[in-house]
């Protein structure tokens, strides 16, 4: 499964490849990595038939990850990519408004990754 | 009859007529009415008898009545009336007395008479006008005197009742000055508490915005310690185990090492973590809803900021602090925010007053700060909690004892206090949790805050 990482922190490709490097090395998921909302549009542009699971943070100079989560879920609406957000701000003002816009899951920094494995397994088993 | 009764008559009614004006003559009345008398029935007896020398009575009547005009002092005033009547007079006793002697040798004196006769009548008249006018001059000067000094009177009482409203506008102004200068005075506290309160609140955005930030970091530092350790331990039962062994024993050693560190470095971060977390919830918006809260927990937490943020502000700062927990503490339904708020106020002014003491005192002192927790029941059965703090600074004069509950009172200097701190945290025990807020204390020596708080 490709999964795209959208966080304008650079050292998250690091984290996510030492965290994911078994499944990497077992070819169960592949990343790749957006500094910007501008760029995760122009990388699922490129990869429109495939299936993209996205994981974005929200605080984000540009477009934040709530605008990239509406353009998204408004331009790939058939069928539209899973969009996990990932972000310091938990308050539930932020939540709402993600669930609003269709985010299918809200996660909170510090990155629990057993947390997300568990849920990536669940979205992939569906 | 003569004139000279006529006279006489007129002038003792004119006497009694003007000492009726005046008191001092008052005691003549009588003296004048019974002359008067006399005169009528001497005057009836003439008439009717025409008896001659009831006109030597008038005579002698008219001299002793001259007589008392020029002597008697109470009298003064009518000397004039005196000249006026006296030639009249003297005339008519000489020429009654010269009358009957026929001797030649008086003729002379008796044409000198006759001729002296109308001019004396005519110069009493003509006094008598002259006098009459002059009373009316002098009455009329006295009447507008009078009405001066009425005037005058009238003028002096306006004043008084003038001075007397005044006075009453004047002290109405200046107890209407010195509410409003009250009034300004809370305002100016008002305001001042305003502008800590957007102060505050503008810290608790930075703070929020602040804690935020962190949280991205303090996410790597947490990950990348953790996937670390992993590593090393992949290392440890892979790779580690082809070495030779002499190497491989000091490898082992090494990454023990590294291990460690990285598990310093998680630990840390974890730290920072939950105290990122705690000021998050500091400043989020409160809820007004109670839960349970670790009343121990929360109490050494706000003891520790209170002392670590006085020393941040004052280095020279310094203060032991007791602290007592009752191990057995359930906990308890409160608004965690709104009891730190009041134990943190407690403890700024504990640390406050053993700071201000110390500063009187010197090395001497050793400023204490202590802080117990315990179960409680109440009289109506209730469970609770009792938090007591206790410092050994300047205590509380009996006479402020009943205000240091009251807004905006304070005994700390212009500025440095807002007087608020107490008035709320009262209200927060008090309304809020249903609880009760005590003071036990000495001037000089101590001052002890009990808060109870039900379940």
């Amino acid at each position: 499964m490709k999964i795209l990482v959208v966080d304008d922190e650079q050292d998250m490709q690091a984290l996510f490849q030492q965290r994911f490097r078994k499944e990497i090395k077992e070819h169960l998921a592949e990343f790749a990595f957006a500094t910007s909302g501008e760029d995760a549009l122009v990388y699922l542009q490129q990869h429109n038939h495939e299936a993209v699971l996205i994981l974005s943070d929200i605080n984000m100079p540009g477009m934040s990850g709530l605008e990239l989560l509406k353009h998204i879920k408004q331009k790939y609406a058939t069928p539209p990519p899973v969009v996990m957000m990932i972000t310091a701000y938990g308050d539930s003002e932020n939540y709402d408004k993600a669930m609003q816009l269709g985010a299918d899951d809200f996660l909170t920094k510090p990155i629990d990754f057993a947390l997300l494995k568990e849920k990536l397994k669940i979205t992939v088993n569906d | 009859m003569s004139l000279e009764a006529f006279v006489l008559f007129f002038l003792i009614v004119y006497l009694r007529k003007s000492s009726k004006k005046h008191s001092v003559l008052l005691k003549w009345d009588k003296t004048f009415v019974s002359l008067l008398f006399v005169i009528a029935l001497l005057a009836v007896i003439q008439v009717s008898f025409s008896v001659a020398f009831i006109n030597w009575i008038w005579q002698i009547l008219l001299l002793l009545v001259l007589v008392a005009l020029v002597r008697l002092p109470e009298f003064a005033k009518f000397k004039m009336l005196m000249w006026a009547i006296l030639p009249f007079v003297v005339i008519s006793f000489v020429g009654d007395l010269v009358e009957p002697f026929t001797n030649p040798v008086f003729s002379p004196l008796k044409r000198l008479l006759n001729f002296a006769d109308p001019l004396a009548i005519t110069w009493m008249i003509a006094l008598l006008i002259i006098w009459n006018k002059q009373q009316k001059a002098l009455e009329k000067e006295r009447n507008l005197r009078l009405s001066e000094e009425e005037q005058h009177k009238i003028v002096e009482a306006r004043k008084i009742e003038l001075e007397y409203l005044v006075s009453e506008r004047t002290a109405e102004l200046t107890h209407q000055k010195e509410e409003l200068e009250q009034a300004l005075l809370e305002l100016k506290s008002t305001q001042n508490q305003l502008i800590q309160s957007e102060k505050m609140a503008s810290l608790g955005e930075l703070t929020a915005g602040i804690a935020h930030e962190i949280q991205n970091p303090l996410n790597f530092v947490n990950n990348f310690s953790e996937v670390s350790v992993e590593l090393l331990d992949e290392l440890k039962s892979g790779p580690l185990q082809n070495l030779p062994a002499a190497d491989k024993e000091e490898v082992e050693d090494i990454m023990e090492n590294l291990v460690q560190n990285l598990e310093k470095i998680h630990h840390h971060g974890k730290r920072a973590d939950a105290i990122v977390k705690g000021m998050l919830q500091h400043s989020r918006s409160s809820t007004q809803h109670k839960e349970p809260a670790d009343i121990n927990a929360l109490v050494d937490e706000y003891l520790r900021l209170s002392y670590h943020g006085l020393r941040a502000k004052d280095k020279s700062f310094n203060a032991t602090m007791q602290t007592d927990y009752d191990q057995r503490l359930q906990k308890i339904n409160v608004i965690s925010q709104d009891i730190g708020r009041v134990v943190l106020n407690l403890f700024t002014n504990s640390f406050y007053s053993v700071n201000e003491k110390k500063k009187q005192m010197g090395e001497s002192f050793q400023p204490t700060v202590s802080v117990s927790t315990r179960h409680i029941t109440f009289p109506a059965g209730t469970e609770g909690v009792e938090i007591r703090v206790k410092d050994n600074g300047l205590g509380i004069p009996q006479r402020v004892l009943d205000k240091i509950y009251q807004p905006f009172f304070t005994t700390k200097p212009a500025g440095q206090g807002t007087g608020l701190g107490l008035s709320i945290s009262y209200d927060i025990v008090t309304k809020v949790h249903g609880g009760e807020m005590k003071v036990d204390t000495k001037e000089g020596e101590f001052a002890e805050f009990i808060i109870l708080l039900p379940q």
